[in-house]
């Protein structure tokens, strides 16, 4: 398989967007709306045009700024699903997938279980089903290379979660070269082997969901993980663990070594609650706030104290009756305290 | 009461208006019995002034569509400085008075206007002939379907011409098999109202190509010219014009051609926030 690689420079109108990626498997970038996430799919696409910068797949080179090579978007093996899908109103499902021409249409539309709705207009589909016939018109042109542009934001809470399965599970089957942009952390890390996170026009961090966790580059990343961050400065190192005076008062301990004003990053499911007055482990971390809300999301609850939250199966929120209003005993293991500098 | 009474004002207004505008059509039709008006359609004058409406018509739509079409998708999809100027000037002939056309056409076509030289030696002669009457219909005419072309241009999202690009289609077939199927609705609207528009053209036609009878003379020109000497006739074809461009709203009604182009999503608009 062909890897996709990516490197250019293109203006906007706030920021310079700046991009060097190489593609195998499945990659997820991630961020904010107005991260100028789309813009590298156009990028890749032929749709918009930087002036400096080059793409290839593989061996066909599609741009390259120094030669003055450009390909228009309809001579680059670029299979494209767009946000909302782009499906066209005025055409039928098989219209749709026969549009790109391929020899494959009857097979697609079994293979994404759509053939029973081959004459159905765009219109009269569930999101997902007009996902599938996204893909497979995509497919239709045998591409080197997949886009996806927000694949699952048209989709409601309901369906996305089944759709999101399907999807991860179908990207894996098609062994592309596939780029994801998403503003949906938890989207990203389901599909994707790796996930970038893109702020202002920049590549923060690329990594697989395991090591943004682990090592977050910056305390945007780690917010992007759905870390809690802790400001703070370094009062003093230890042979084992630095002391972390926070704002907020409490004295911390990390097995991270930095130096100066930095963040303490905790994970909300690396936090453990317990009633005011038991008494700690003394080698944890201790916060002691009072409960501001509680949150239940099935089998796990997610708590907030403060500036922290929390997240914690909800048989143990049962057992230490942690209710609204009531002052708890947060900890947590230095060993799972990072520190970000400031 | 008090409510009641202003209930009633409102439906005594809506009646007075509505009578207003209906009462001349209604007369146009039942001044004179139907029999007079039908047999008066054979009259030379009439049947004249039918052959030089439709021929300078057809000719007019045919280079309103060929030129308008693509001048209104520049314009739509196309961002330059000065474009609103640009598009002010091409709206710029409906609100001006139809006299004012003619003069214009006559300083700049006419023999002795400004490009009158040049069409000379190409032996083109543009005055008091049909070439004259298609100048000043397409003039007056045309920037009310190039409007309408812009609008419905720009009503085709724009996700979808990408999308096209994206499936192997270059610029030319994405036109045709995407944008103009998604605009088609606003398309023949505008073509339907400015061949309305058209076929009553007077003011500049009069001005620049005369009202010579199985030459210039078109249908709103014939009524013009009969107005004196046969009523009848003038009637008959006024008639003829109620009963047309009747036909011809009624038909871009029905038809309910005219709708936007949509996005496949029910979330359209949610793309506007998107990075």
């Amino acid at each position: 398989m062909a890897s996709l690689s990516v490197r250019f420079a293109l203006p906007l109108r706030h920021y310079r967007l700046e991009l060097a990626l190489e593609v195998e498997g499945v990659v997820a970038l991630v961020g904010p709306s107005g991260a100028g996430k789309s813009s590298i799919l156009n990028v890749i696409a032929g749709l918009a045009r930087p002036p400096s910068g080059r793409v290839s797949l593989g061996e066909d080179v599609w741009q390259d700024s120094d030669r003055g090579v450009f390909l228009a978007p309809d001579r680059r093996r670029v299979g494209f699903v767009f946000q909302e899908y782009a499906l066209f109103p005025h055409m039928s499902v098989r219209q749709n997938v026969a549009y790109a021409g391929g020899q494959r249409v009857d097979e697609l539309l079994q293979r994404f279980e759509i053939s029973r709705l081959a004459s159905a207009r765009p219109d009269q589909l569930s999101g997902g089903e007009r996902q599938r016939v996204a893909l497979a018109r995509a497919l239709a042109r045998d591409p080197g290379v997949l886009l996806l542009d927000e694949p699952l934001s048209a989709l409601d809470t309901h369906t996305k979660a089944s759709v999101r399965g399907e999807l991860a599970q179908l990207l894996t089957d098609f062994d592309l070269p596939t780029l994801i942009v998403t503003h949906d952390y938890e989207d990203a890390v389901t599909i994707a082997d790796r996930v970038g996170i893109v702020v202002d026009g920049q590549l923060r961090q690329l990594g697989t969901p395991d090591e943004l966790v682990t090592h977050p580059a910056d305390a945007f990343v780690a917010s992007f993980t759905g870390a809690n961050l802790l400001p703070g400065h370094v009062v003093r190192r230890h042979t084992r663990l630095t002391e972390v005076a926070l704002e907020t008062g409490e004295l911390v301990h990390s097995s991270d070594h930095i130096d100066g004003d930095v963040n303490v990053v905790v994970h909300p499911w690396d936090i453990t609650l317990t009633p005011n007055d038991a008494s700690p482990d003394p080698a944890r971390n201790v916060i002691r706030e009072q409960i501001t809300s509680v949150v239940r999301l099935g089998g796990r609850v997610r708590i907030r104290l403060g500036a922290l939250t929390a997240e914690l199966p909800a048989a143990s929120v049962d057992e230490h009756a942690l209710a609204l209003g009531a002052t708890v005993c947060a900890s947590f293991n230095p060993d799972q305290t990072r520190l970000i500098r400031r | 009461m008090r409510r009641l009474l202003v209930a009633l004002a409102f439906f005594a207004a809506c009646a007075v208006a509505l009578s207003f505008l209906v009462l001349p059509l209604v007369a146009l039709l039942t001044d004179r019995p139907p029999g007079t008006l039908i047999h008066e359609l054979a009259n030379p004058v009439v049947t004249d002034a039918l052959v030089v409406s439709a021929k300078t018509s057809a000719a007019a739509q045919a280079l309103i569509i060929v030129f308008g079409t693509p001048t209104a998708y520049l314009l739509a999809t196309r961002r330059f400085p000065g474009r609103a100027l640009l598009i002010t000037l091409v709206e710029l002939p409906i609100v001006l008075p139809p006299a004012v056309a003619g003069i214009g056409l006559i300083v700049a076509f006419d023999r002795i206007g400004l490009l009158g030289g040049a069409f000379s030696t190409l032996g083109i002669d543009v005055s008091f002939n049909q070439a004259a009457v298609v100048l000043a219909v397409t003039f007056v005419a045309g920037p009310l379907y190039v409007r309408q072309a812009i609008a419905a241009f720009e009503a085709v999202d724009g996700k979808l011409v990408m999308a096209s690009r994206t499936l192997g289609a270059g610029p030319v077939r994405t036109f045709l098999r995407i944008v103009v199927p998604l605009a088609s609705g606003g398309l023949a609207a505008g073509a339907a109202l400015s061949l309305a528009r058209g076929l009553g053209e007077f003011g500049a036609t009069i001005l620049f190509a005369g009202s010579l009878q199985g030459i210039t003379q078109t249908l709103p020109l014939a009524i013009y010219a009969e107005f004196d000497s046969n009523l009848d006739v003038a009637l008959s074809i006024a008639a003829l014009f109620v009963i047309m461009t009747g036909a011809i709203l009624m038909s871009l009604k029905l038809s309910s051609l005219w709708r936007p182009s949509r996005s496949a999503s029910r979330y359209r608009y949610a793309t506007i926030a998107s990075s």
